[in-house]
């Protein structure tokens, strides 16, 4: 068992690993903001570059949804503890 | 941060499997040489991805937006509106990065506080 790292360079590897799948779900979260605010907000022919109203609706659009799924989850908690919280 | 990992320049094709063989000497350096090629496998498989995914979407989003009528061949307006999505939907990714990173951090302060 020669070929395998040792304990320095495995603790080494899992926290770069942890760190770059850190970066690839943030990667991924704004992938998807980025086609559900595109569809809401780009309504037009693509331009040689944004108008005001289009950056503002991206930029409303990303800070309104997060605010959606806190909503949410506030709603989800409360339905449940009204209907017994058993 | 976020952007350059959009950006396709990095994208080397090594395979996974190649870095889990097993060598028959090893010595520190070697080690270290493995451990170099481990990350810069994990670096490159992610920004491989990365760039599949924007190639897919960007495909989709502005073949929908630019090409409504398909003809015989791309026309020339239909090009110049696919090169412009192309713009904009990077665009629209760095807007979206950016207010998503200052409301993770905005809120995260609040927490501290």
């Amino acid at each position: 068992m020669s070929d395998k790292f040792d304990d320095a360079t495995q603790k080494e590897l899992q926290s770069f690993l942890e760190k770059e799948q850190a970066q690839a779900r943030l990667h991924a979260t704004i992938f998807n903001l980025t086609s559900v605010c595109w569809d809401k907000c780009i309504t037009g022919t693509p331009s040689t570059r944004f108008s005001r109203g289009e950056e503002s609706c991206l930029a409303n659009c990303v800070e309104r949804f997060l605010d959606t799924s806190l909503f949410m989850v506030q709603k989800i908690e409360e339905q449940r503890s009204l209907s017994g919280g058993s | 941060m976020i952007c350059t990992n959009i950006s396709a320049s990095s994208l080397h094709t090594s395979t996974m499997s190649d870095l889990f063989k097993s060598s028959s000497s090893a010595q520190p350096q070697d080690m270290l040489a493995r451990k170099e090629a481990v990350m810069n496998s994990v670096r490159s498989e992610l920004a491989l991805a990365n760039a599949q995914e924007l190639i897919n979407k960007t495909n989709e989003k502005c073949y929908l937006k630019c090409v409504t009528k398909p003809g015989t061949s791309l026309s020339s307006s239909e090009q110049t509106c696919l090169e412009r999505c192309l713009g904009r939907y990077m665009d629209a990714f760095n807007i979206c990065s950016r207010t998503y990173i200052a409301r993770v951090s905005r809120e995260r302060e609040d927490a501290q506080v």
